[in-house]
């Protein structure tokens, strides 16, 4: 077996040694799957058997044999998912640094408001003179989007951040087929970018060239200088993130944009990272015709595994008359939406309108902070992270100099020579109680860890957690090399088997008696 | 018989005009477990630099380029049910394709033994 890389193997007891007859550690409860839990035999509803009804199916189509779901009580079913929760890490439990995710807080108001009826129990294909608030929710939310972006139009539709960049680069393209320069097919794509630009590239029948990184992080200029002039009528345009996945400021933003533009191609400016701006920097001021916002990131919007998301996505005047349908619009008789496309259009880009919930609770995160308070959230997102850097960076090695927007970049250099890897820091993570922050991405520093606090956080969490990041660091380095190798200690699962579980997936629960006969 | 290597830690043992073509133990190490492989189509055309492979590690997915122009002829098709190989022996048995090399003169853009050695040094 492989000894170097990512030790990703268990090297202790796969579950917790739990010396209870039940199987329950006092408040933490043992838990087996669903399937293990319940039987077939039981049941929590009791319903009469049907009576005098002849099968319309017709007597080929029925199910034969059981269908082996687990039957189980009311009571067993709340305590099963209660306490698969308990096991859990949430926003709501504490600090949760995962950077490039933007894992804020969910003011509760927002709940309140998304819950109203008017909102929360609207159907899509209601009369519109029957859903005016709801419409007029959208409109309000299309017209926060564009002043805070400094853009003359939103595409609401667009169901989470990579649908958004499927979006923006759509309308490039339709703008691109437009003007006959159907020939424009190669887009330019940073290497630290998130994975989904070259993906949403590609997806959209682009090619992708690579940037390099210069030294400081950011976008090599002189090398995109000279990939534009090998061919510059192939050039669709760029997609960048800024601030980039570094954490840092694209500062050459404006010539970048002014060098695509000089080409012909468009500037799609991948959005996740807005939370870092709000308020700030108006995107339309820099040269951007397309850019989606992760409501469930800046907006406050629950996500990972809360989701769903959802991607509104700015236009410039160059690409607004190709934005997708449906939009709302005000008329004198009330709100109504556009649904047909006109030939310049590129489309639809779901079935309805979009995330409903996701836009009520957005709103409200914007209303109820008002420009001021996002200005100020913005503020202290990136002092959040500043003060998080400068804490640590005499025991951990922060990946490039100077301030930071949102998120910290560290690399692992401080753990050089430990016989400790990145991994192990996370798993010791784990055990002092946090969820561990991105690691192994950027993929341009090596062995990364991407720490995000978000504004959520007070300076009192902020020290907590910085306490056990010194104290980790502190003990790594004195040679306590074992104890990272045996981390999670605490945890319900100790180290789990990432490569065999890659290599060799158990997608689907068998049942003993299934693993018998296919054993036989 | 000679290998070179590309910046991007690829190897190309070269012998003739045929070539056979895999990740350096440094890549495969920097890469971590290696879970799966996507290999070529038999009689693919590459240019030099075109991405030849993909490999895919608990950590990344990252691909992999021809080192060199030419025809694929052949594929380790065992990487496929057992991608480890690349980790347990990534200068051998680990090897991605074999190919015809069109024009042995790109040969000389890439780096020998010793200087990817003193290049990877660097890193």
């Amino acid at each position: 077996m492989k000894t170097e890389g990512r030790p990703t193997s268990p090297v202790a007891a796969n579950s917790n040694d739990v010396k209870t007859v039940s199987g329950s550690k006092a408040l933490e409860q043992g838990t087996k799957l669903i399937f293990e839990t319940g039987t077939p035999r039981r049941t929590g509803i009791d319903f009469p058997a049907a009576k005098g009804r002849a099968s319309r199916l017709g007597a080929n189509n029925e199910r034969q044999g059981e269908i082996g779901l687990p039957g189980l009580s009311e009571p067993e079913t709340m305590r099963h998912y209660v306490r698969l929760s308990q096991k859990n890490y949430a926003i709501d439990l504490g600090v949760y640094p995962l950077g490039s995710c933007t894992m804020k807080h969910n003011p509760r108001l927002n709940e309140k408001v998304a819950r109203m009826p008017g909102f929360a129990d609207v159907h899509p294909l209601q009369p519109v003179s029957t859903v005016q608030g709801a419409l007029e929710l959208m409109y309000e939310l299309s017209d926060w989007i564009c002043k805070l972006t400094g853009m003359p139009a939103v595409a609401l539709t667009p169901k989470a951040g990579a649908h958004g960049e499927l979006c923006g680069m759509m309308a490039i393209r339709a703008r691109l087929d437009a003007d006959g320069q159907s020939q424009r097919r190669r887009v330019l794509v940073p290497e630290s970018a998130h994975g989904t630009n070259p993906a949403t590239a590609v997806q959209c029948g682009f090619t992708v060239d690579e940037i390099p990184a210069s030294g400081d992080g950011r976008v090599n200029i002189e090398s995109l200088k000279e990939k534009i002039k090998s061919d510059p009528n192939s050039v669709a345009g760029i997609m960048l993130t800024n601030p980039n996945t570094c954490g840092l400021f694209e500062r050459d933003i404006i010539e970048i944009a002014d060098l695509i533009h000089a080409a012909g191609g468009y500037f799609y400016c991948d959005g996740a990272n807005f939370n870092a701006l709000v308020g700030r920097v108006r995107p339309g001021d820099l040269g951007v015709d397309a850019m989606h916002l992760n409501l469930h990131k800046t907006f406050s919007t629950p996500h990972g595994g809360g989701g769903p998301g959802s991607g509104p996505t700015v236009l410039s005047n160059a690409l607004k008359d190709h934005a997708p349908v449906p939009y709302v619009t005000k008329t004198e008789q009330g709100y109504a939406l556009v649904e047909h496309k006109d030939e310049v259009s590129f489309g639809r880009m779901c079935a309805f309108h979009g995330q409903m919930g996701m836009y009520s609770r957005a709103l409200t995160y914007m209303m109820s902070h008002g420009a001021d308070g996002l200005k100020q959230a913005t503020e202290d997102a990136v002092l959040n992270a500043n003060y998080v850097q400068a804490s640590l960076s005499d025991v951990m090695s922060p990946a490039f100099g100077g301030i930071c927007m949102h998120e910290a970049l560290f690399d692992d250099s401080f753990l050089k020579d430990t016989g400790v890897d990145t991994l192990d820091f996370a798993k010791a993570m784990i055990d002092e109680g946090y969820h561990p922050m991105t690691m192994y991405f950027p993929l341009v520093v090596h062995g990364a860890m991407l720490i995000e606090p978000t504004e959520s956080e007070s300076k009192g969490e902020l020290d907590r957690f910085i306490g056990s990041m010194r104290h980790l660091a502190e003990r790594a380095r004195s040679g306590d090399v074992e104890s990272f190798k045996q981390a999670p200690v605490y945890a319900p699962m100790r180290r789990l088997d990432e490569t065999q579980a890659a290599r060799k997936p158990v997608l689907r629960w068998t049942s003993p008696s299934e693993t018998a006969e296919a054993a036989e | 018989m000679s290998i070179y290597f590309t910046e991007d830690h690829e190897w190309i043992k070269v012998d003739g005009d045929k070539g056979t073509v895999g990740i350096s133990p440094y890549a495969a190490k920097q890469l971590g477990d290696v879970v799966y492989v996507e290999l070529p189509e038999i009689g693919r055309d590459m240019a030099k630099g075109d991405e030849a492979a993909v490999v895919e590690s608990v950590k990344a997915a990252s691909e992999v380029y021809s080192p060199v122009g030419g025809e694929v002829t052949e594929v380790n098709e065992k990487l496929e049910d057992a991608p480890e190989t690349v980790n347990a022996s990534a200068d051998g048995d680990g090897w991605f394709l074999k190919m015809t090399i069109a024009d042995s003169s790109e040969l000389e853009s890439l780096m020998d033994e010793a200087k990817y050695k003193e290049y990877c040094d660097g890193l």
